[in-house]
């Protein structure tokens, strides 16, 4: 049994002339425990929509989306669901639900009914693990656009979740904010072990990742590890999706006559490559 | 302009007002309100006056904002007091053409203002002191009676909640809204009031198109996070009175006892109502 099993799934939205916008084609998908997945396509693709899809907030028309074995389209399910994936929003504004850091970390566990004692530890340790803990009695809307993002994520941590799902966090932050977020969502996933689907239009982000999913089209493109995607350059521009910046210096400076083998992901792995391939 | 509003506002800190519990809070706030009302001479008037200058001065948040908070209803406290001003009987005291000042309109003029202006400033300080988390619970807790006839309580102390967070994002969002329409060239300050009325269109179809949005993706976070009513919910701050609340009662209770005596023994300086 996989941890997910997104299982042929087909989906469509509703246009007001009556003809559907098939938005999934037949999509399968497997993600196990612990694994760090991200999500590639421009728009339109169908990326957040199968982001929906991981906590049955969007049911599909045909196929199935399992949870440990449960399936999202019985009822009975959503809320062991929802407790085992939690999901985060572009706009960190929209997602907060009470006006108190520590107030919006508690909600999720409220919903669950768990102890008061228990909830204050919970949110205790959510806020230190997204480094906001100095922040519990603070004002949400007066936080930076990352600090919101992080909340957000600590009020998902409380519930205990075993994989937390993110529908471009960071889309929304400036570098700053986006590097705290990123930073908190590899620790999440190194430390604690929790599972994390990441959304994202950024190519360094999805670098980061143990897996990369292109999807184009409601279609998976292509999969691997972000070094064999990456190394498709041809066929992602095709649809029209970047590669990480070192990834496509290295593959310009191939084309005028360097032999740069394996392609670059990170800027520092970059420089070593040009330097080897300088001092001959 | 809109940054000054402060009305539903909080302001963190560590007085003994704020670690009163709020349904103690809004039990004696609506004990306040009702003796403001039911002050007959000056004496008593002062009392309460100055018991809630007293309770402003207990809540350690700055005068300023209380300042601030009597700004927005400085008109209607002055246009009230000015109306009642010519509408006494008995002996005038002052008298000019068919204008005709009389001693008991003075006094429903003072009664009047004070009273607003009491008001205002006790109601104040229950916002300032009170997370809006703290007061929709207290609301909630106090209202759990109301289940009886089927009166979503629940519902309505989420809604509040959710309406006092977003105040300060819609706020924000509609200052943004302003300068962008201004930067097209859109004027909100010329014309009569017709003129400007219809100058706000532009400003309010957006900000409820984005507020629309806003819902939208909240109910699917609220959602995501376990939400599905208020059954089986628990709290994570349970409301527990404490010795704070009981002192704070008894002296309330002290308070009142003698405006009622003030009421009684005193001459009565104030025979109508409102």
């Amino acid at each position: 049994m996989h941890f997910i099993d997104v299982e042929k799934v087909v989906f469509s939205y509703e246009n007001e002339e009556d003809n559907n916008t098939v938005v999934l084609k037949d999509l399968s998908l497997r993600v196990e425990k612990g694994e760090f997945v991200a999500l590639l396509g421009h728009n339109g693709s169908g990326k957040s929509t199968l982001a929906k899809m991981f906590n049955g907030i969007l049911l599909p028309d045909s196929g199935t989306v399992s949870i440990c074995g449960k399936t999202t389209k019985e009822d009975e399910n959503l809320l062991e669901i929802r407790r085992k994936v939690g999901l985060v929003l572009q706009n960190p504004d929209n997602q907060l639900v009470a006006s108190i850091v520590e107030e919006d970390v508690a909600f999720g566990p409220e919903n669950l009914g768990i102890d008061p004692a228990e909830i204050r530890i919970r949110v205790d340790n959510a806020l230190r693990s997204v480094d906001m803990y100095e922040y519990k009695g603070h004002a949400a809307y007066k936080l930076s656009g990352g600090q919101k993002q992080r909340v957000a994520i600590a009020g998902i941590i409380a519930m205990e979740p075993d994989c937390i799902v993110l529908d471009e966090p960071t889309a929304m932050l400036d570098p700053q904010g986006r590097q705290e977020v990123m930073d908190t969502i590899v620790k999440l996933n190194k430390e604690k072990n929790i599972t994390i689907i990441l959304i994202t239009h950024y190519m360094d982000e999805a670098a980061l990742s143990d897996r990369v999913v292109v999807l184009d089209d409601g279609k998976i493109l292509t999969q691997g590890t972000p070094r064999e995607v990456f190394s498709q350059i041809e066929l992602l521009r095709r649809h029209k999706l970047d590669v990480p910046q070192s990834t496509q210096l290295a593959h310009r400076l191939n084309s005028c006559g360097f032999k740069i083998k394996e392609y670059p992901l990170t800027v520092e792995e970059c420089v070593g490559k040009i330097l080897e391939q300088l001092s001959i | 302009m809109l940054k000054e509003i402060t009305l539903g506002q909080y302001f963190p800190g560590k007085s003994v007002l704020h670690k009163m519990d709020p349904r103690m809070k809004i039990i004696l706030l609506t004990v306040f309100i009702v003796f403001i009302f039911i002050t007959k001479n000056y004496i008593s008037l002062g009392i309460m006056f100055l018991s809630v200058i007293c309770v402003i001065l207990l809540s350690g948040v700055s005068m300023k904002l209380y300042f601030k908070s009597l700004k927005a209803i400085i008109f209607i406290v002055l246009f009230t007091s000015v109306l009642n001003l010519f509408y006494g009987t008995g002996e005038p005291v002052f008298k000019w053409k068919f204008i005709e000042i009389t001693q008991a309109g003075i006094n429903t003029s003072i009664f009047v203002a004070a009273r607003i202006i009491a008001l205002v400033l006790i109601s104040s300080v229950l916002t300032y002191t009170t997370s809006p988390t703290d007061l929709t619970d207290g609301i909630e807790k106090l209202l759990k009676p109301l289940t009886v006839f089927h009166i979503k309580i629940h519902e309505i102390a989420m809604m509040m909640t959710i309406a006092l967070r977003f105040i300060p994002t819609l706020l924000e969002e509609t200052d943004k809204i302003m300068s962008a329409q201004k930067a097209r060239g859109a004027d909100f300050e010329s014309g009569n009031v017709m003129t400007r009325i219809k100058a706000l269109i532009p400003i309010l179809i957006p900000l409820f198109v984005s507020a629309f949005r806003r819902a939208y993706d909240l109910a699917m976070a609220m959602e995501s996070r376990c939400y599905h009513g208020g059954e089986g919910r628990t709290r994570m701050k349970v409301l527990k009175y404490s010795k704070y609340d009981f002192t704070a009662l008894l002296v309330v209770c002290v308070v009142c006892i003698g405006v009622i005596i003030c009421n009684i023994k005193l001459p009565v300086t104030l025979r109508t109502g409102m």
